[in-house]
């Protein structure tokens, strides 16, 4: 063989080597633990009875619900149920279960765990209704009722019609629990060593510390490729992504704006960013004078200036918001025009609404960080030099937190910094829970500016009737934002990006659309 | 002296008890409802009602306080309203955090305090002197949130010796331990593995916590050997031809009550906890917890926390008591 032959045959072979040797390092590896970094620990470890972000992290893993989010979308496919179908009149659920699925401590699922599980948090005399089951009353209070009607079917009956409820199924709340080892444990037993279907099992919780899961081999769809997941707890935001450089964690959460850069400027780790499904707003209270008033209202929304607030107090880690829907979320109208930063209109609407010298209100603000607003005092100091421009005297005002969650529930405020954060990827659960009027009962109100609009009821119930059509209920949404924009109850003034860090070696870490941490696909390099 | 400590343990009781009077107001002065705080915003008023119904927060005052009191006597502090655990129990894994950290901590504050002080004081006016009293200058000034930073940015990124946070390593399983004293326990037990990481854990936090109480050591120590070493009996066992360097040894056992109490009063705080330090490096012991108990408005856990520091901080006192008549034999108690 010549040396010329010998020189292209050695490059193929290169050439080869090294193309095969990279489609195997994309290859998804087996084992490996994954360490990963947040600020603080799970509360509980009951499905039905958390309302913490830390302690859902954690249940994302190891339960599972009838049915489950798409990879990267808030679209639901079949989980612990393969089929169901909803009666003619939207009332009636049937459910047909998968059949061969283990829980993690070798027993069956049943029909049983399913009725178990729903029945313990409706039924008040339930011997296992032990909790506050907060999110029940919230999401699931249409439920009439849970029967079996043999080993792997069920059939759920709501009291009304209401589409969203197959994507609350997708959400923690509903994830099923293990008859079996509920009755073993007791509920107080299983708050600190659950039992589920999911891909990892759990293992072991140093309270304050860390909680351990291992694969769970026995899983009925494709197995997780981590041996193991630490959730280490770790306060403090520098701290963590210290322990990320300084190889103790592999992934972190709760990236605050001033320690992105430290992540995306180091070559040894990856920045990983999500549109976040949530939002932030300004409500004024439609209760109060002058705020009653159309005008007042879009006079307000003109004078903000979202884009100074975002740069200013969110160092660029959020979206300008013009719609209470996050743009991530089905249903988005991005054809509504923002009213725009625009001063001189402002104060000439302020005019005709009988306001030429402006007025003086108080704007109230969270006096802690929130993961839509992280620092409430700062959008309000802005808004509040934006209002000045046009002539409006605004008073900061801020209480603890759950003294501002009681008062403004309570419409005590005039205008009030609040947000939100989506459960399940419905935009119900924003219009309906944040604008509807059913939703300004005082003392619990979702709807903090105390906006009661007809023609937005009437299209959210329409579109919480309308089964089977997502198309159709799209456009009803879009309708809705319609109407919201043109009475203008909030100014929408930001959608947070949730931001984590991880090592280069961890690979197929997606955050979901939801900001939950599912990790069955999470691999590490070995 | 049996008597004597016998009669202090019994002065605990009024004191414990009048504490928990005062904080058990306080914490019901404290605006914000627990309930709301705990069920945050995605809640109905029914479930928050319920809520408030099983934590008892709709009773009287006098009522709660009165159940509470004989909870207490039973050594039952109740339940975390936010965890639902028992208050004894989540105790039972800080309080030995607390402990482990607070005695590595002073141990290192006495021995570099302690002889930086000595170093300052036999070489007095001189460069080791000068070097001595900036160190404690700086640690005295030194905030714990920066010390801690830069601390973790040296040995755990830069020279990445050692573990940016946490108790131990997330590869080894706590569980095969039956306490949460991790240091102790493993070097009882032999358990090498676990109390290598345990050591390396503890470094960088007991350095950042102890630095404020060596620099107070070093200065003490340092004004009191000074003190004695003045005193005429010092001076005529120099006139009779003594070492300076025996006098020294002499003097330092004289100078040593105040020291003493120095170290009784710091060992006490750090027992309270140290929010920052344990916040740096995501240390689970009692002040975190503390504060957060506040910050939740968790009145079991509250009031479980403070009382048992305040118990902690009476023995820390009576033991310092105590070791005065070992030191000097004038004492008696």
């Amino acid at each position: 063989m010549s040396r010329r032959s010998l020189l292209v045959l050695g490059l193929v072979l290169a050439l080869t080597v090294g193309l095969f040797g990279n489609a195997l390092a994309q290859e998804p590896q087996k084992g490996g633990t994954l360490v990963f970094g947040r600020g603080s620990d799970a509360v509980r470890l009951d499905p039905a009875d958390v309302t913490d972000g830390e302690s859902v992290k954690v249940i994302t893993n190891v339960f599972e619900g009838l049915v489950k989010y798409k990879e990267g979308s808030t679209e639901v496919k079949p989980a612990l149920a393969t089929q169901w179908r909803v009666s003619d009149d939207g009332k009636v659920w049937e459910f047909k279960l998968r059949e061969g699925v283990k829980f993690h401590d070798g027993s069956d699922f049943t029909a049983d765990d399913v009725v178990f599980t729903f029945r313990r948090q409706m039924n008040e005399d339930h011997p296992y209704h032990k909790g506050d089951f907060a999110y029940w009353g919230y999401m699931y209070s249409m439920v009439e009722s849970v029967e079996k009607i043999n080993e792997y079917q069920v059939k759920i009956t709501l009291s009304k019609p209401y589409a969203p409820f197959i994507y609350n199924l997708a959400t923690f709340p509903s994830y099923i629990v293990s008859e079996e080892a509920m009755k073993e444990k007791g509920v107080e037993g299983f708050r600190t060593d659950p039992v589920g279907t999911g891909p990892f099992e759990f293992t072991n919780w140093e309270h304050g510390s860390t909680i351990t899961l291992e694969r769970f081999e026995n899983y009925w769809g494709d197995n997780a490729y981590l041996d193991k997941v630490v959730f280490s707890v770790v306060p403090e935001n520098t701290t963590r992504v210290m322990g990320l450089k300084g190889d103790d964690l592999d992934l972190i959460d709760g990236l605050g704006p001033q320690n992105i850069d430290s992540v995306r400027s180091d070559d040894n780790l990856k920045l990983l960013t999500q549109p976040g499904m949530n939002v932030g707003y300004l409500a004024m209270n439609n209760l109060k004078e002058p705020f009653d008033n159309k005008l007042v209202r879009r006079a307000i929304n003109l004078a903000v200036d979202k884009e100074a607030i975002i740069e200013g107090a969110y160092k660029g880690t959020a979206e300008p918001a013009k719609n209470p829907l996050p743009p991530t979320l089905w249903g988005y109208n991005d054809e509504v025009e923002d009213y725009g930063h625009n001063p001189e209109k402002a104060k000439e609407l302020l005019e005709k609404a009988g306001y030429p010298d402006g007025f003086s209100a108080e704007l109230w603000y969270m006096s802690n960080p929130r993961p839509y607003m992280p620092n409430g005092k700062k959008v309000a100091q802005a808004v509040q030099s934006n209002l000045k421009e046009v002539g409006v005297d605004i008073e900061l005002v801020t209480y603890d937190w759950g003294t501002y969650l009681e008062k403004t529930e309570n419409a005590e405020h005039d205008m009030a910094l609040l947000g939100w954060i989506g459960d399940n990827g419905d935009p119900d659960n924003f219009i309906y829970v944040l604008l509807d009027k059913d939703n300004t009962k005082k003392g619990s109100a979702g709807n903090i500016a105390f906006y009661r609009s007809d023609e937005l009821h009437n299209i959210l119930v329409q579109a919480q009737q309308t089964m089977g059509n997502r198309d159709q209920r799209a456009g009803l949404y879009k309708a809705a934002q319609h109407v919201i924009h043109e009475d203008a109850p909030w100014v929408p003034l930001s959608h947070v990006t949730k931001a984590m860090g991880s090592a280069q070696d961890v690979n197929g870490f997606v955050i979901h659309p939801t900001g939950g941490v599912y990790l069955q696909n999470t691999w590490i390099e070995q | 002296m049996f008597r004597y400590i016998i009669k202090r343990l019994l002065y605990i009781i009024p004191v414990l008890l009048i504490m928990s009077f005062l904080i058990f107001g306080m914490v019901n002065l404290i605006p914000g409802d627990p309930a709301q705080i705990m069920l945050g915003q995605h809640v109905t008023e029914e479930a928050l009602e319920a809520a408030r119904e099983r934590m008892g927060l709709n009773d009287p005052f006098m009522i709660r306080y009165g159940r509470f009191l004989t909870d207490i006597v039973q050594l039952d502090f109740g339940e975390s309203l936010i965890s639902k655990r028992p208050v004894t129990t989540v105790l039972s894994e800080k309080l030995p955090a607390t402990i482990e950290l607070t005695t590595f901590a002073m141990i290192y504050a006495l021995i570099v305090g302690g002889l930086a002080g000595v170093i300052s004081a036999w070489k007095q006016n001189t460069i080791f002197d000068y070097i001595s009293i900036t160190i404690a200058l700086f640690g005295i000034s030194m905030p714990i949130y920066w010390l801690g930073f830069m601390l973790i940015l040296f040995f755990a990124v830069f020279l990445n010796i050692l573990p940016t946070a946490g108790r131990l390593a997330a590869e080894i399983d706590p569980s095969v331990l039956k306490t949460n004293f991790f240091l102790i326990e493993s070097l009882i037990t032999g358990k090498w593995e676990i109390f290598r990481s345990a050591v390396k854990h503890i470094i960088l936090p007991g350095i950042a916590l102890g630095t404020i109480p060596m620099a107070i050591i070093a200065r003490m120590t340092r004004s009191s050997l000074l003190d004695v070493l003045r005193q005429d009996y010092m001076r005529t066992a120099r006139a009779k031809g003594l070492k300076f360097r025996d006098v020294f040894i002499h003097a330092i056992k004289n100078a040593a009550i105040p020291i003493t109490t120095v170290f009784g009063m710091q060992f006490g705080r750090l027992m309270a906890g140290a929010v920052l330090t344990e916040t740096v490096f995501a240390w689970p012991g009692m002040g975190k917890w503390l504060l957060d108990g506040i910050l939740q408005r968790d009145f079991p856990v509250v009031i479980g926390a403070t009382l048992t520091v305040a118990f902690l901080f009476v023995i820390v006192n009576l033991l310092t008591d105590l070791t005065y008549s070992l030191l000097d034999p004038r004492i008696k108690y």
